[in-house]
């Protein structure tokens, strides 16, 4: 499986884990508007980090991701 | 001949304070429902009844809007004897528990569904927002009120403590008049200690006000900041990461950024410096109890040993057994009803936060007991390994914290199961169902993993490691 689908299959994993609507996750769509809160990303970055087996976090980020796109970015660049 | 001793300073309620402060006509305290001029708050109040009815009374306020908090705190500090502020999340199951503890005479609300479920328990004062009634400026405010906050969040019901304004900003003149012209504003909200600085600072020393509402999104905040022009803010690294990840942290340019209530790592002050190159950025450590201890602005996280030593410290520090000890002015005087000492013998408060000394600096490591801090929201191990452990098919679990970039930590368990042949995934999902049910989101394990076994020290208890 792609970095960018285990992104996205975690995100709606955590979505239905606990009761979120999710609208659909394109590029552009805010983070914060994808329908998670804090908690939900803190434990999104922790299964991801489980999953992929890194944390983009944990090294210095140039700037924190702001869309799903630059979410998913960060990951497939942190994997490379 | 001696020198005389300088007269007392005479007793000075809020009120007063913020009137000396500063006269620029444009103060103003803002928030989601609009400005509020504050000459004209000094000059008419909210509340229908003579405020004189308030004298000696202790008063429970409970109210949605932060603002009408500044107000009853403007129109009944230094008349009311005691004033205790609930905090946005204030549960209503403690509302009895709270009366009975701080001896409440009546309760202060501006919300119709607060005042139905206050009704039943004391008489409700209710405040319209758009109500004015002129305040007499030669009203007696000589009494010193007992101002009461909660602290924050434990699995059991908090504890109220006490302060007064005297305590809560510090020696006289750290504050007075020292802000003119800025406009202060805070994620927090007032009503914790956190927030309360900052309302002060900003009343006091002659600044406007921006406040924040509970449940509104972070970039709705940070609109507002930019357009009332904030030039200091304050918030738990929490707040502030969910500001950066929010993109709207460019929307303002504040020249003072300042962090308190968690431990503040090097990644959010470098990613704050970032952010706001022109800003000096501050870490605080303060509690509720304790009070604020001391200031870092050296863009480092932990703090230079020398303030223990008393070198630009705001209080005395003691480290006791790993933890730190605060004694100041500005620690609280006591909890209210028969919940505890706040105090050692030597009037120290033990914050219960752990210190390790690493080249000359001391670094937060943690909380003595274990509590687990999910992003400002307490979680104690014991309470989610005890839902757990009522599952069947379960040995033993251990909950623990794990490290977290977005909200400083997340709770993860470590599962035992009673026969190692059952297939853990199954398991898996009844305990999260389990956890579900039975806790709030914060306490459900982000993660599961399961053990062959976990360590059991000498005294029978299982071991933890507090990080």
């Amino acid at each position: 499986m792609t970095v960018r689908n285990t992104v996205l299959d975690t995100i709606t994993e955590i979505g239905q884990q606990h009761d979120r609507h999710l609208p659909v996750l394109s590029d552009d769509l805010p983070l914060l508007d994808s329908g998670l809160d804090s908690l939900c990303i803190a434990v999104l970055v922790a299964r991801l980090d489980d999953r992929l087996g890194v944390d983009p976090f944990a090294a210095a980020i140039d700037s924190f991701p702001v869309t799903v796109g630059d979410f998913i970015a960060l990951y497939e660049n942190a994997a490379a | 001949m001696p020198p005389l001793e300088p007269p007392l300073p005479k007793l000075q309620a809020l009120w007063h304070l913020t009137n000396t402060a500063g006269s620029a006509p444009g103060r103003f305290i803002a928030d989601s429902a609009g400005l509020g001029v504050l000459g004209e708050l000094l000059s008419c109040g909210t509340i229908a009844a003579p405020l004189a009815r308030f004298r000696g009374k202790s008063l429970l306020v409970w109210c949605k809007r932060q603002r009408t908090v500044v107000e009853t705190l403007l129109q009944l500090d230094g008349i009311a004897a005691r004033l205790v502020l609930c905090p946005s999340d204030f549960d209503a199951a403690h509302l009895a528990p709270v009366i009975a503890e701080a001896a409440i005479d009546a309760i202060v609300t501006d919300s119709t569904a607060l005042a139905e479920q206050a009704r039943d328990a004391k008489p409700v004062v209710f405040i319209e927002n758009e109500a004015r009634y002129a305040l007499d400026p030669s009203e007696d405010r000589s009494r010193a009120t007992e101002w009461v906050l909660f602290t924050s969040g434990t699995s059991d019901r908090p504890k109220l403590v006490a302060h007064t304004l005297s305590s809560l900003t510090g020696p006289v003149g750290d504050f007075h008049g020292k802000a003119q012209g800025a406009v202060w504003s805070s994620f927090y909200d007032i009503r914790r200690y956190g927030g309360m600085q900052i309302l002060l600072r900003a009343l006091i020393g002659g600044a406007s006000l921006v406040l924040s509402q509970a449940g509104e999104p972070v970039a709705a905040f940070l609109d507002r900041a930019g357009a009332c022009g904030v030039t200091h803010i304050s918030g738990t690294p929490s707040h502030w990461r969910r500001a950066l990840m929010s993109g709207a942290a460019d929307r303002f340019a504040p020249r003072y950024v300042r962090l308190s209530g968690e431990i503040a790592d090097q990644a959010i002050l470098d990613h704050l410096a970032a952010a706001f190159p022109r800003a000096s950025i501050a870490h605080a450590f303060a509690s509720t109890e304790a009070g604020l201890a001391f200031e870092v602005d050296d863009g480092r996280a932990g703090f230079p040993a020398a303030i223990v030593d008393g070198e630009g410290a705001k209080a005395e520090l003691r480290i006791v057994d790993g933890s730190l000890r605060i004694r100041s002015p500005r620690t609280a005087s006591r909890y209210l009803g028969e919940r505890g000492a706040l105090k050692d013998a030597d009037g120290f408060v033990d914050t219960g936060d752990m210190l390790e000394l690493r080249d000359g600096r001391y670094y937060f490591v943690g909380r003595r007991e274990g509590v687990i801090n999910v992003g400002g929201q307490k979680v104690h191990p014991e309470e989610v390994e005890a839902v757990i452990n009522r599952l069947p098919n379960i040995r033993m679990a251990r909950v623990r914290s794990q490290r977290n970039p977005i909200t400083g930590a997340l709770v993860v368990a470590d599962i035992v199961l009673a026969d190692a042949a059952t297939n853990f995934d199954a398991v898996k999902s009844d305990i999260m169902a389990a956890c579900r049910a039975a806790l709030p989101a914060h306490k459900v394990p982000a993660m599961l993993r399961a053990v062959p076994a976990l360590d059991v020290g000498a005294s029978g208890k299982l071991s933890r490691r507090h990080a």
